[in-house]
């Protein structure tokens, strides 16, 4: 498995449409960290993803392994929300089985390695199933496995478990956690749950709310593995961070009363 | 299947072999429905028939009697056979050439600008309002009405495979660029594959554009065929062979558009047809 790449975001600024979304953005990411993005929704930390995963064009400069991203790559994989990145017409092995075709790997190889990512992510019996077929966290775990059989630096993970229900994210949440651990890509994860970021993550940003956000906090997570939600110094982190997002939730519902009084 | 599930549970209580046989009841209605419908059609338009002249409108049992004279005389199977095959010949050319078409127009943004005045022009002209030119240029043989049913068929395929690559997900794209996948590609094995439900409803409409095409083509330039009965039944004065022909074509294009909707389900059911 190659190691993580480090990723560095400096001056990025990003507009759509001329509407300036982001800017001020610095980050550096050293290798092999999981890094959450936090914030409620609009907040533009997908955007940023997007622009990591080179998706969209950003002002700026966005080094990931000391090279400049210029559209989307092999080095970083992406895990979507939504499973309909999935392809519907291919098995779960073909699925996972897309990346390596496209490079060219032998059909026996190709087959080994499928066989080794499905199972790592708890698919090893469903192989031959098509993704239809498979339950919502069963295809989240075929989008991972996907990814890492390309053997990305970088994987980027946008609310991978937000449409899942409660049980299944927290199987998810340990899942990830123990293929992190294996295989030690850097990860990149948006998320709007606070106590998914405290589990998973080595360092939690938050980020202001639109338009032009930028980075509010950088939180390190200093708690042993596995870590313990309940644990005093978890819930002094949890507190913090949803005073810090409260703020800017509120800031925007402020924002969105006085256009309407306006108007 | 939702009838059966609102009502699921009072079936539950009646007891497993109780329960199979309502569900298969269930299954049997609709059939039975049309079954009912038919029926009744065939009385209505046999009180009607009573109340007038054969020549304005023969009844059923006249209809059924034409419809044997022509079968053994041979008339009817070579008019079958003669539509038929046109259906067939233009219909199939017209999707291998439409598909490819509609993706290439859908997938390029000049190719789609530069034939677009085109398509906004010609889909308002009906395939009919050609016959005389397709006569004149390609003569009054086989040629000209395959022609014209592949034009239809080319059209209407294109149109809605071009809709269909505008319409794949841009998510599946993104997943494939970041798997590593070239343009060309993601063009073959993602927005072909994601378009494929698209390419089946333009050739399923297209069959039945091409229905309506063989019957002018024929009326106005055929010996053969379904439509050239229907024309020709005039000179004899047989309004019951014109109903006979009419019902063949109705039968036929059922066949047609069932073994159409089977194949694409048995075949590519993968690429989420659900017709």
């Amino acid at each position: 498995m190659s190691a993580g790449a480090r990723i560095q975001l400096e001056r990025v600024a990003i507009e759509i449409d001329g509407n300036r979304i982001a800017s001020g953005i610095n980050l550096d990411i050293p290798a092999g960290e999981f890094l959450c993005l936090l914030g409620p929704s609009g907040c533009g930390k997908s955007t940023l993803l997007n622009i990591v995963a080179g998706f969209l064009p950003a002002n700026g400069s966005v080094l990931v392994g000391g090279k400049p991203v210029h559209g989307p790559g092999v080095d970083r994989g992406v895990v979507f929300q939504n499973s309909g990145a999935l392809f519907p017409w291919l098995t779960a092995a073909q699925n996972v089985e897309y990346g390596l075709k496209v490079r060219g790997v032998a059909k026996s190889e190709r087959r080994d390695i499928a066989e080794h990512y499905l199972r790592l992510v708890g698919l090893g019996h469903a192989a031959a199933r098509y993704p239809t077929e498979l339950s919502g966290g069963m295809q989240q775990r075929l989008q991972i496995a996907r990814v890492l059989a390309n053997e990305p630096s970088v994987v980027l993970m946008d609310e991978p478990f937000g449409a899942l229900d409660a049980q299944t994210r927290e199987v998810m949440q340990r899942e990830l956690d123990r293929i992190w651990r294996s295989t030690k890509p850097t990860i990149v994860f948006v998320t709007h749950d606070i106590w998914e970021a405290i589990l998973l993550a080595d360092r939690i940003v938050t980020m202001t709310t639109g338009p032009d956000a930028t980075i509010k906090t950088i939180a390190p997570v200093e708690l042993p593995h596995p870590r313990d939600p309940m644990s005093p110094e978890a819930l002094e982190l949890y507190r913090m961070l949803r005073d810090d997002i409260g703020a800017e939730v509120s800031k925007v519902l402020r924002q969105q009363g006085l256009k309407e009084e306006a108007a | 299947m939702s009838t059966i599930d609102s009502t699921g549970d009072a079936a539950l209580s009646s007891g497993q072999g109780k329960r199979r046989s309502w569900l298969k009841a269930q299954r049997l209605k609709p059939a039975l429905l049309g079954v009912v419908s038919a029926l009744a059609g065939l009385l209505i338009w046999q009180l009607l028939s009573l109340r007038v002249k054969p020549l304005f409108l023969p009844s059923p049992l006249a209809t059924w009697e034409a419809a044997v004279e022509l079968w053994q005389d041979g008339t009817l199977m070579a008019a079958i056979i003669a539509s038929g095959a046109r259906i067939a010949v233009g219909w199939s050319l017209g999707v291998i050439v439409g598909v490819p078409l509609g993706i290439f127009m859908g997938s390029f943004r000049w190719v789609r600008q530069l034939l677009d005045p085109y398509i906004e022009f010609f889909r308002f002209i009906p395939p009919i309002a050609f016959v005389t030119l397709a006569v004149i240029w390609l003569g009054p043989g086989e040629t000209s009405k395959v022609a014209l049913i592949l034009y239809t068929t080319v059209f209407i395929v294109s149109i809605n495979t071009i809709a269909g690559v505008q319409a794949v997900s841009e998510l599946r794209l993104r997943a494939a660029a970041s798997l590593g996948a070239s343009r060309l590609r993601t063009l073959l094995t993602i927005v072909v594959p994601s378009t494929v439900p698209y390419m089946v409803t333009g050739a399923r409409l297209a069959m039945g554009n091409s229905f309506l095409t063989i019957v002018s083509a024929e009326i106005v330039a055929a010996q053969e065929g379904l439509g050239a009965l229907i024309w020709n039944s005039r000179n004899y004065g047989r309004t019951e062979w014109v109903f006979v022909g009419i019902i063949m074509l109705g039968i036929l294009g059922f066949l047609f558009d069932r073994v159409v909707r089977l194949a694409s389900q048995f075949f590519l059911k993968r690429y989420g047809t659900t017709v």
